[in-house]
């Protein structure tokens, strides 16, 4: 049997009037959006608690630490060389400027960050500037996508192929690099690598020109850009901010410049700095910021001891016995580099008791190591002051007032990684 | 200025308070004798020595010395260069010092994580909350006496309330065990 069912539908004013009544049930409340800890704006495992009003943010309270895996903790039962390959996950897209920073704190600890052999200083600052290209292609190009323009990851990520087949064949691997010993490398680069270099640098240059194209002046980038989460420089000393993001807000301040060590010295490159602190800013301190690692590259290859190829046979270990493994010739047949080789292997180097602090200028910015010694192979205290733990305590004040769209584009320009964070 | 002639001038304005500097490595450290007066003295380092920029701040567990905690500050002078460590003391009793988040914001997560890792309060920081592990966790995983593979502990929460399906394995493999035909349910004979 068939049942009539009476069906209401008030006519346009009444209508007007319902939803008049709601929109004012909407206004004052606030919602909360917990943006995260797995959305890929947030370029890893960041959790946001995003309080809106509307579409305006109100309150941001950043959540950390689903990466945490005690690193720290884990370097206090092991001895410094064997925590090289945990260096390589803490900024997972620039291990080589990891492996270089960690190896310096040691040889500040040490006492031996000074007599580096030139050829190895260069090679590490080679590896420095690679790692700083590829890290902030990938920034560059995550940002961009997140924004809307999904060509400069694809234009990106080709160069940055290029980058891990330099670090697999220095290194043997691609991602998990390992490069340096305390001390030196863990070998010299191939005779190749040099060559290998120049012709990245002539490919990137052009790719690089491209994506110059695509965003700097593009209508879109800049009108969602400019204007957005401006940091002063007040803000940016008092809340510890570091590298592009502090140089973004027009402070010259780069370790590289400021605090020399390896053979910045003697080398050719300019800090850019913003002038206004915006996203828009930002973006264009790391875009030149590519383009002076590659003077610095230019210059490296030019420039190495010993040239491409060592024909020379300049060192890349420091002339030490108790600090590098001796070659495995004269394990097999000499005594005493048979007792250095053990004593390294099952004590690890033995670092006198005091404490270092060691700042690097990292692709996020300054990445420290804290060493707390108290004799022997083992730190007794680790500390990393990670850069992107830092840069990101600042979301909760610069979150608030935009809008949520604007969001991507706040965590895109100020570029973190969570291994480095949550360490 | 020098880091060394700040810390003349920071021993003539506290005198007793500030231990005379240690250099290691070129590195300048200065005690602090009282934890209650850090705030105090790194007011006058930012305002009257130009240490305007925290670096970082870290803890030490001196595991079995009394007193147990030491908490250091590394500052920056910007404009000068300049860099210098505060170190101070804090007794396992007390576990507490006075915040210095009123001189520099960025200590807000630093002071978090050293009360996360350590267990060590900061008085009159405005949320000090764990930060790298949970909220509701019992331990504090950087102190000396924590070991390294962890200790157990109910993770409050839904999303991790029951067991997971194949927790605790199959991910190694015992000399004499089962096989992974046997082990893994996936690749079971569903008939039995």
């Amino acid at each position: 049997m068939a049942t009539v069912q009476n069906i209401e539908i008030p006519d346009s004013a009444a209508r007007s009037t319902l939803a008049a009544d709601e929109l004012q049930d909407a206004v004052g409340d606030k919602m909360v959006l917990n943006m995260g800890p797995s959305h890929p704006a947030t370029h890893g495992v960041l959790r946001i608690l995003l309080e809106l009003d509307g579409e305006v943010i109100t309150k941001a309270d950043p959540d950390v630490g689903y990466l945490h895996r005690g690193d720290e903790k884990i370097a206090e039962n092991m001895t410094y060389t064997q925590f090289i390959p945990y260096t390589d996950r803490l900024d997972y897209l620039a291990p080589l400027a990891n492996n270089v920073a960690y190896a310096l704190a040691v040889e500040k600890a040490l006492g031996i960050h000074d007599k580096l052999p030139p050829r190895c200083q260069y090679i590490r600052v080679m590896c420095c500037e690679l790692a700083r290209i590829s890290a902030h292609l990938l920034g560059l190009g995550a940002f961009a996508m997140d924004v809307g323009a999904v060509t400069v990851f694809l234009l990106t990520f080709t160069e940055r192929e290029k980058i891990y087949n330099l670090a697999e064949s220095a290194s043997g691997a691609r991602l998990t690099t390992t490069y340096t010993r305390i001390g030196g490398l863990m070998r010299d680069i191939p005779p190749t690598w040099c060559d290998q270099v120049r012709q990245f640098l002539k490919e990137f240059a052009v790719a690089l020109a491209e994506v110059e194209v695509l965003l700097t002046r593009n209508r879109i980038w800049v009108d969602r850009l400019r204007d957005l989460a401006v940091i002063s420089k007040e803000m940016a000393i008092d809340c510890g901010l570091s590298g592009p993001n502090l140089r973004g807000s027009g402070i010259e301040w780069d370790l590289r410049k400021n605090q020399p060590y390896l053979c910045y010295k003697d080398l050719q490159f300019d800090i850019p700095t913003g002038s206004v602190g915006d996203c828009y800013d930002r973006y264009l301190v790391r875009m030149e910021e590519m383009r002076q690692s590659m003077r610095i590259l230019e210059q490296c290859v030019n420039k190495i001891p010993g040239g491409a190829e060592n024909k020379t046979h300049e060192p890349v270990n420091v002339a030490d016995g108790k600090v590098v493994l001796p070659p495995k010739q004269g394990v097999m047949t000499k005594m005493e580099e048979l007792i250095h080789q053990f004593m390294l292997v099952t004590e690890g180097m033995n670092v006198p008791s005091g404490e270092v602090y060691f700042g690097h200028e990292n692709p996020k910015g300054e990445l420290g190591f804290y060493i707390c010694s108290k004799g022997g192979g083992v730190p007794y205290r680790l500390k990393i002051r990670s850069p992107s733990f830092i840069n990101l305590s600042i979301l909760g004040e610069l979150m608030p007032g935009a809008m949520v769209s604007d969001v991507p584009v706040i965590l895109g320009s100020i570029d973190f990684v969570m291994g480095e964070s949550d360490r | 200025m020098t880091s060394i002639e700040t810390t003349q001038k920071l021993k003539a304005k506290f005198g007793d308070l500030i231990s005379e500097p240690v250099e290691f490595r070129g590195e300048i450290t200065v005690k602090v004798a009282d934890a209650e007066q850090i705030v105090a003295v790194c007011e006058f380092a930012k305002k009257q020595l130009g240490y305007d920029y925290l670096v970082d701040v870290s803890s030490l567990d001196n595991y079995g010395d009394d007193p147990r905690w030491t908490i250091v500050y590394h500052l920056r002078s910007l404009a000068s260069g300049c860099e210098l460590r505060f170190k101070t003391d804090v007794s396992e009793e007390k576990s507490e010092l006075p915040s210095v988040i009123g001189i520099w914001r960025t200590v807000n997560w630093h002071e978090r994580e050293i009360y996360d890792m350590m267990g060590i309060r900061f008085r009159g920081h405005p949320d000090l909350r764990r930060i790298l592990m949970w909220e509701g966790y019992p331990y504090f995983p950087l102190r000396k006496d924590f070991p390294l593979a962890g200790k157990p502990s109910d993770i409050p929460g839904v999303a991790f309330s029951k067991p997971a399906p194949l927790e605790g394995g199959p991910f190694v493999t015992v000399a004499g065990a089962n096989s992974a035909t046997t082990r893994e349910p996936r690749v079971r004979n569903p008939e039995k």
